[in-house]
């Protein structure tokens, strides 16, 4: 009697793949009811004694999981569904065009780039240094990331020059000094607030009309950018004054 | 000319190299010639080489070894933190560890600070040139 370990736990697991396969088969069958989407996850009723081997036994396991309850309430049978009418496969028509070579796909790259991760001391308020660029030197409040990974940053303007700007996170120093810009609201600025002015193709405005209305593109950018920076600059600067020496 | 502080049981010192640089401790006991056994109230006594220690002004009155609870007393009643924290040298130390651990915002607000400085110091100076002129 005494068989060796190993062809036990062998017969085990045939025994347990076969209970799986019968689950998975009784899960299908079942599937194809209406049945509303489990709000709780599945969690075996049978617990693993080691990888591969329940704690339960087959028979166990029949009346755990209630089968015979579900036979009861079939009147001793499974019930059984019919397969769901398939929809009708629309006529494929043959197509009249074979290429002669096959053509080199390139694999498919469905990964998204995913905004900069943002240093942990940068946060909405925080005094940043400018280490490159026209305003190197000079501190900065950070508004907020855009979702190209650039740091949204302004002086504010009135304070030091520096206009509402992006900023790589490389080139710049977090200090630990923060302001409050709770109030101010910069959803509307985005990277597409930067994006350079879309030059109209213009075929038959040569020369001096061509300058023209770049000038009166840029002249009315301007004034809606004037107007919204203001508008969140006014707030900042006011935080700002706040917390002032 | 010679020597004002000397090394004796009760004797202020400052620590200047190691792991406690910069705490001040009490010479408890002289274990021989380079060493001395030290305390500190917020440090576990131990032994020092003198090479490791300054020797300060102050010095308090307490007995060879005493208990730590004695010494903590000893320490309140001489005044040392409100001596040393007076002292020339302990005031130097205090601004030396101030200046170490400011700010970005701190750094900006001394200098505007040394700049008012700077134009009162050269206000008053312009109204003596002028008295004297």
């Amino acid at each position: 009697f005494p068989f060796p370990l190993t062809y036990i736990a062998r017969l085990l697991r045939i025994h347990i793949s076969e209970r799986k396969r019968e689950e998975e088969a009784e899960s299908n069958q079942n599937s194809f009811a209406a049945m509303a989407p489990r709000k709780t996850p599945v969690v075996s009723r049978n617990p693993q004694l080691i990888r591969g081997v329940g704690k339960y036994s087959r028979s166990k396991m029949y009346h755990k999981r209630g089968l015979w309850a579900i036979k009861a309430k079939n009147g001793g049978v499974f019930p059984k569904h019919d397969p769901k009418p398939k929809a009708a496969a629309t006529p494929v028509k043959p197509s009249k065009f074979y290429p002669a070579d096959d053509i080199k796909m390139p694999l498919p790259n469905k990964r998204k780039a995913k905004p900069t991760k943002l240093r942990a001391s940068i946060t909405p308020g925080t005094v940043l240094i400018l280490l490159a660029g026209r305003f190197k030197g000079k501190r900065v409040v950070f508004l907020k990331q855009l979702t190209s990974g650039l740091l949204l940053v302004t002086g504010p303007f009135k304070v030091n020059g520096v206009p509402l700007r992006r900023v790589n996170q490389a080139y710049v120093i977090g200090t630990s000094t923060k302001v409050d810009i709770s109030g101010t609201n910069v959803d509307k600025f985005d990277d597409k607030y930067f994006a350079k002015a879309a030059e109209k193709k213009n075929k038959k405005g040569e020369g001096e009309f061509f300058e023209a209305d770049k000038e009166r593109r840029r002249a009315s950018c301007h004034k809606t950018r004037r107007m919204t920076r203001r508008l969140s600059m006014q707030h900042c600067l006011n935080r700002l004054r706040q917390c002032q020496i | 000319m010679g020597f004002k502080r000397y090394v004796e049981i009760g004797r202020v010192a400052l620590i200047n190299y190691g792991k406690d640089y910069g705490k001040l401790v009490v010479i408890v006991d002289v274990v021989d010639q380079n060493r001395a056994l030290v305390d500190a109230p917020d440090m576990v006594r131990s032994q020092l080489n003198f090479k490791r220690l300054t020797l300060t002004d102050i010095k308090i009155d307490i007995n060879r070894a005493p208990r730590k609870k004695t010494l903590i007393e000893a320490m309140e009643k001489a005044d040392v933190k409100g001596k040393w924290e007076n002292s020339s040298w302990g005031r130097k130390l205090i601004v030396q560890k101030k200046r170490a651990s400011l700010n970005d915002f701190d750094r900006f607000k001394v200098m505007l600070a040394k700049i008012k400085r700077g134009g009162l110091v050269r206000q008053e100076l312009a109204k003596l040139k002028k008295e004297s002129a």
